[in-house]
């Protein structure tokens, strides 16, 4: 089967992993701009980063015939500092318009702080202003409640933005729900520990429907598993779920989302 | 699946869990300062977590997952120095959740 994985950090993933994305099905993946495990310290830092995203990883991925696409944004825990935050809030604009750069992403809240918050509102305009699609990232464990309902209030306070055009990812148990009534898209993060196992993602899947939900790895630097994806089909595949409803899952909802961007081509 | 299959497919994974909980509560009463561990706000957290799975009848995962969570609803004042998270919220009381 085909497989897109919607959120995956390969700058710090091995070119074995492409590899191993390759050879298991998986022939389209987008890559959010995220947190390098240290705060860097210019905007030109972070311009190197952007390159990164959109010219060397693209074309690691080509070598093994996989499709790379990111997103471009100041990620929330670099977030609190408001001079550097307006600094690399004006370089990316330079950005939106690469080939391969699909829209806004992930910003959202990490510690729910009022900068961070000043900080998401100017990326939810700069994703109006310049009709992107939104990739946002929630908060970790206990911050993820209080921070996925900040969150959506900030995007629903810009009434050019169409929630379905926004993806509020890392969604769980106790947000999903919410997240899919006001309209949003749900994505679910498959860790082997602090987030979703295949079996814990499934009984997702059973208990609100296969609409406006996807599931990724979201692999990095980090314990993470860049075939968790295949694992949480095969998981809905033995509980015996159709292939119909795992194809949509894992394939035609992450396709029909990215396919609001023009740029997207799925493989 | 059937009840049978999710417990022909799932027990033993999850008797191993079990255990893990059982050990790791061991580990803290073996410690020097198992008092102060058992004070800490994430030992307390996981404590009122067992008490809601053998009280729970229904929708036991998103129950768990609000006891864990920061219930508050204002804006932290500054994120300056703070990245990770604790998987329980300090400032929780028996009475939040």
């Amino acid at each position: 089967m085909k497989i897109i994985d919607p959120h995956i950090h390969m700058v710090s993933r091995t070119t074995d992993d492409y590899q191993a994305l390759a050879i298991s099905g998986i022939y389209t993946i987008t890559e959010p701009a995220f947190w390098a495990g240290y705060d860097r310290r210019t905007a030109e830092g972070f311009r190197d980063y952007f390159n990164h995203l959109t010219v060397f990883e693209p074309a690691r991925a080509a070598k093994f015939g996989i499709r790379h696409y990111c997103w471009i944004a100041l990620n929330p825990k670099e977030s609190e500092d408001l001079n550097l935050a307006e600094e690399v809030l004006a370089v990316i604009p330079e950005y939106l318009d690469r080939p391969t750069v699909l829209g806004i992403g992930e910003i959202g809240l990490n510690k729910n702080s009022r900068n961070e918050l000043k900080v998401l509102e100017k990326h939810i305009a700069l994703a109006a202003d310049r009709n992107q699609l939104v990739l946002v990232h929630t908060p970790h464990l206990e911050d993820k409640l209080k921070g996925t309902r900040l969150i959506m209030d900030v995007i629903r306070n810009e009434p050019r933005i169409d929630p379905s055009r926004v993806m509020i990812d890392h969604a769980e148990e106790h947000t999903i729900g919410v997240i899919k009534e006001k309209g949003f898209w749900v994505g679910l993060t498959l860790y082997p520990a602090s987030k979703f196992s295949p079996a814990m993602a499934a009984d997702m899947i059973e208990i609100f429907g296969s609409d406006r939900i996807w599931m990724n790895s979201a692999a990095d630097w980090g314990v993470s598993d860049p075939l968790a994806t295949l694992k949480a089909a095969n998981e809905m595949r033995m509980r015996g779920h159709p292939e119909t409803l795992i194809e949509k899952v894992f394939y035609e909802n992450p396709k029909a989302f990215l396919s609001q961007s023009p740029k997207f081509r799925a493989q | 699946m059937s009840a049978e299959d999710v417990l022909n497919t799932y027990f033993i994974d999850n008797r191993a869990r079990a255990l893990e909980i059982a050990a790791f509560l061991d580990r803290v009463d073996r410690a020097e300062d198992a008092e102060a561990g058992k004070n800490d706000f994430r030992y307390k957290a996981l404590m009122r977590a067992l008490k809601i799975l053998v009280e729970c009848t229904e929708n036991r995962a998103q129950a768990l997952q609000l006891n864990f969570s920061d219930l508050s609803t204002e804006p932290r004042e500054s994120a300056m120095g703070l990245k990770g998270a604790y998987g329980a919220w300090e400032g929780a009381s028996d009475e939040d959740h």
